[in-house]
């Protein structure tokens, strides 16, 4: 269960991303909406919801909504899932997101994410108005009945509250490493 | 197509939420396919497991021994598979006509047992 419970504020975090520059969660200040995602490479939820994820961002970027894609999974374990890695992956599928690396896992750990993908969405005052998944339905777009994270945008851009602000997450789980770099 | 019993294998490990949901679609194809089956449920819980079971990831089904999508350059751990579905799509579940296929294939083979 994630850390963060809604009404929360965010956890600040400065990591290294995929485009060789460090991202800090204060640089997107001017931001209306900040959309926090673990995800990573390997995971067939993320691969499954990625297009998503990148129309969703498109759509959106000029009413003021930033995505930050986050990938914590331990590269030992999940080589697909490396730094050097995430670089071909973001590259390959030309993402419009900043992809950042929490090599040492305390981002994750703080927020208390435990899956991929993973969705937290702060309002302007930087305040958790939903956390979960992106929608209800990883297999088919064109079946989703529930557009959680697209509803959410809508509602915080609208002022108002989140209809569903809080779902379940449903992916795979973060790559932890065996002893956590932090200990 | 009936009038052989397959001997099917679902191999799955916790860390993956969707064991139940392709348990659900291999049993809705086999009734489709007017098949029966005897379905194994196999829990994976350790790297050992794994490499035991050749398992590249949750779910993989065996159908007659044989995985219904083989993928000989992936390593056996614990992890999510990535089915890749006819249209293209990426999936953590088989798609119905990949089972299908599956199916359709060990019915025309002689029988193992």
């Amino acid at each position: 269960m994630a850390n963060l419970r809604i009404g929360d504020r965010i956890l600040p975090f400065r990591l290294p991303g995929t485009d060789g520059r460090e991202h800090a969660v204060e640089d997107y200040a001017d931001k209306a909406v900040l959309v926090v995602i673990f995800s990573c490479n390997h995971c067939p939820y993320v691969r499954a919801w990625e297009d998503r994820m990148i129309g969703l961002q498109r759509a959106y970027a000029d009413r003021g909504v930033q995505f930050l894609l986050i990938s914590s999974n331990d590269p030992e374990q999940y080589p697909e899932d490396s730094f050097d890695r995430m670089r071909e992956r973001a590259r390959q599928k030309g993402y419009p997101f900043p992809y950042l690396y929490d090599e040492t896992q305390e981002v994750a750990w703080a927020y208390g994410a435990e899956r991929t993908p993973e969705v937290f969405v702060f309002d302007r005052e930087r305040v958790l108005r939903y956390h979960g998944a992106i929608d209800d339905n990883y297999e088919d777009p064109e079946a989703v009945r529930h557009p959680y994270l697209r509803d959410a945008l809508e509602a915080v851009l609208a002022g108002q509250e989140v209809p569903v602000p809080e779902t379940r997450p449903v992916g795979c789980t973060i790559k932890w490493r065996k002893k956590p770099a932090r200990a | 197509m009936a009038g052989r019993s397959l001997h099917i294998t679902l191999l799955y490990w916790e860390g993956c939420p969707s064991h139940q949901e392709a348990l659900a679609r291999l049993h809705r194809v086999l009734a489709e396919e007017g098949v029966e089956a005897e379905v194994t449920v196999v829990r994976v819980e350790t790297e050992e497991d794994a490499q035991q079971w050749r398992f590249v990831g949750s779910p993989t089904i065996l159908v007659e021994g044989e995985d219904i999508q083989p993928s000989p350059e992936e390593p056996y751990r614990l992890t999510c598979r990535v089915y890749r579905w006819e249209d293209g799509r990426i999936s953590p579940l088989p798609s119905p006509e990949t089972l299908r296929r599956a199916i359709r294939r060990a019915l025309e083979q002689p029988s193992r047992r």
